[in-house]
């Protein structure tokens, strides 16, 4: 396979050596566990969590004489995938044996694919920024192949002094093993990378992208070289399964190598892990044999074959993804780059931001999302999935806003009220007295009574008409924050017979 | 094509064979003959002709996204020269 490097090196991403500048290398292979009820070839359950070997069947456990025989949906599952990166579909591809000995794979080999995989060359967009203009940088990420293979049991090490304890139930669960192309130059493109192909599978719903219990995982490579030099010799650092920690992985990994080869050493090819505590890479114990997986197709699997029309019907059911999605906030619903971008940034942020938005206002909805909602969310550290006002309560006190039964004003402190103690939005604002005064006699009253307390200041507003202001503010606090600004505001300027 | 004594020593590691210094002569002798018997395949021309799968022209059979299968973890351990908790017990392997 011939590396075409696709990037003109960019001084902005360049780090800064003893002897010069250098320029980081970054490619990656995520595994993505493909969300599914049964195994990849066996009827057993994928359930996370349950007793050890409960999720077994005699497939996953290797027993002699049994057969795989191929889920479906877990093909679907990366086809859609496919189809999401934008990527060439192959019709007819194969299964192969990769052969390795270690407890926790019973089979003595994974099935995978290696030479002929299900999906081929696609891409991902991924945005940095906003810069300090505020401007983004979409950069195209190429996809070398994705493709399906079983994933292993789990060993445990700690349980006994010389004994490791082996649980199959994660045998023979489906992974789509999503490789990119040498395509990034910064850890923080890395970051976006890993950032945008889980929002990818996650709208699909092809996996949940949950990384903390390890349904994705990514093998990070490294390499430095001088910019528009040649590759140099990478380093895979294994099992990251922290966005934040692949971004320190490689901010280390590159430092480390820099630092070797401007002592004039040079990089060894291996495989190391990162230690999140000590915030380093440090090689693996290396294997006796390097890897010899001696791959060949599987004899007891025919090759995987499908039709146009099975890719077409799947084409066809796609959900909007987030690129789309972003533009359409864009284009349909007006709002800036930067408002989209947080909204479509994860599947469950959107939706919520769908729910409220419809049949409403979508700029007002947007700026209660982003600024109220994520920021409340933000401060008591909870996710979008644990918020505690749901789509309903936040679009009620939009459409009070709207009807003019509370302020702008009256509605943060509604929503701080909904966000803490829940309950019907309308109800709480009959209950606690926080209608808008419309009226106009009680805010003539109020604007008198300002005026007529202070003296001062009314003989000061002829010669500085913007003291205006400050009437409406005291008017505003006088009646608690419920008079209607606009009301207030026109009432004060004719009272103190100023121009409009 | 054909093998050296260190070749054959190294694929019976990888597939985790014991072998000792006579039989992997011995071996050597009896592999080098069947790769000769192969080697005659590649007199003929196959140039164009796709790689032959199947005997006969089968789609792979596939099955449901269904859960019918599991649920006998004590079946799945119970050849196991050594389990605790329905989990097997190997001779500790840590990477």
């Amino acid at each position: 396979m011939t590396i075409v490097d696709v990037r003109t090196p960019d001084p902005k991403r360049f780090i800064p050596g003893a002897t010069g500048d250098w320029e980081v290398i970054v490619g990656m292979e995520v595994h993505a566990q493909v969300l599914s009820n049964a195994k990849l070839f066996s009827g057993a359950s994928t359930e996370f969590g349950k007793p050890a070997n409960a999720n077994v069947s005699l497939v996953d456990a290797a027993m002699p004489g049994m057969l795989p025989v191929i889920n479906e949906e877990c093909v679907r599952q990366a086809v859609r995938t496919g189809l999401g990166l934008k990527a060439q579909i192959n019709k007819r591809s194969v299964f192969d044996r990769k052969n390795y000995f270690y407890p926790d794979l019973p089979q003595g080999y994974q099935i995978s694919q290696f030479k002929d995989p299900v999906v081929g060359e696609g891409k991902i967009v991924i945005s940095l920024g906003p810069d300090r203009q505020g401007n983004f940088e979409d950069i195209e990420i190429g996809i070398e192949r994705l493709h399906l293979e079983q994933d292993a049991g789990k060993s445990m090490h700690d349980q006994h002094p010389t004994m490791s304890y082996v649980d199959l139930n994660r045998s023979g669960v489906a992974l789509m093993e999503i490789v990119s192309k040498p395509d990034m130059r910064s850890s923080d493109e890395a970051k976006a990378y890993m950032t945008k192909l889980r929002a990818i599978v996650r709208y699909l719903g092809t996996c949940d992208g949950n990384m903390d219990e390890g349904s994705m995982r990514a093998d990070v490579n490294v390499s430095v070289r001088r910019p528009g030099e040649a590759f140099g010799t990478r380093c895979e650092i294994k099992n990251m399964n922290s966005i934040r920690f692949i971004g320190q992985a490689i901010e280390y990994e590159a430092r480390r190598q820099i630092a070797i080869l401007e002592d004039g050493g040079k990089i060894d090819q291996e495989t190391r892990l990162f230690d999140p505590n000590k915030g380093e890479t440090r090689s693996m114990r290396s294997k006796e044999d390097a890897h010899d997986y001696r791959y060949f197709p599987d004899p007891d699997l025919l090759p995987l074959e499908f039709d146009d029309a099975f890719v077409e019907a799947l084409k066809h059911d796609l959900p909007e993804l987030p690129d789309d999605k972003k533009a359409r906030y864009v284009s349909e619903l007006g709002l800036s780059i930067y408002d989209a971008s947080v909204l479509v940034s994860e599947k469950a942020i959107a939706d919520y931001f769908e729910a409220v938005a419809s049949g409403r206002d979508g700029k007002a909805a947007a700026n209660w999302v982003i600024n109220d909602l994520l920021g409340a969310l933000n401060k008591a550290g909870k996710s979008i999935e644990e918020t505690p006002v749901s789509p309903g309560q936040l679009g009620a006190i939009l459409d009070l806003i709207k009807s003019e039964v509370i302020s702008g004003k009256i509605a943060k402190d509604l929503f701080e009220i909904v966000f803490s103690e829940g309950g019907d939005p309308a109800e709480i604002v009959e209950a606690r007295g926080m209608k808008q005064v419309t009226d106009t006699g009680a805010i003539e009253k109020a604007v008198d009574d300002i005026i007529a307390a202070n003296p001062d200041q009314v003989a000061k507003v002829k010669a500085k008409p913007t003291l205006a202001g400050w009437f409406v503010g005291q008017v505003m606090k006088s009646t608690g924050g419920k008079a209607n600004p606009q009301a207030v505001q026109a009432l004060v300027k004719a009272k103190l017979g100023l121009e409009d | 094509m054909s093998v050296d004594l260190a070749t054959v020593k190294r694929v019976a590691h990888l597939a985790r064979i014991a072998v000792n210094e006579e039989d992997a002569n011995r071996m050597m002798g009896e592999l080098n003959a069947i790769l000769g018997f192969v080697e005659q395949l590649s007199e003929v021309d196959v140039s164009g002709v796709e790689p032959m799968t199947s005997v006969t022209p089968m789609a792979m059979k596939k099955r449901e996204d269904v859960v019918n299968d599991g649920d006998k973890a004590e079946d799945i351990v119970a050849n196991a020269p050594n389990s605790d908790r329905n989990f097997f017990l190997v001779p500790k392997v840590v990477e």
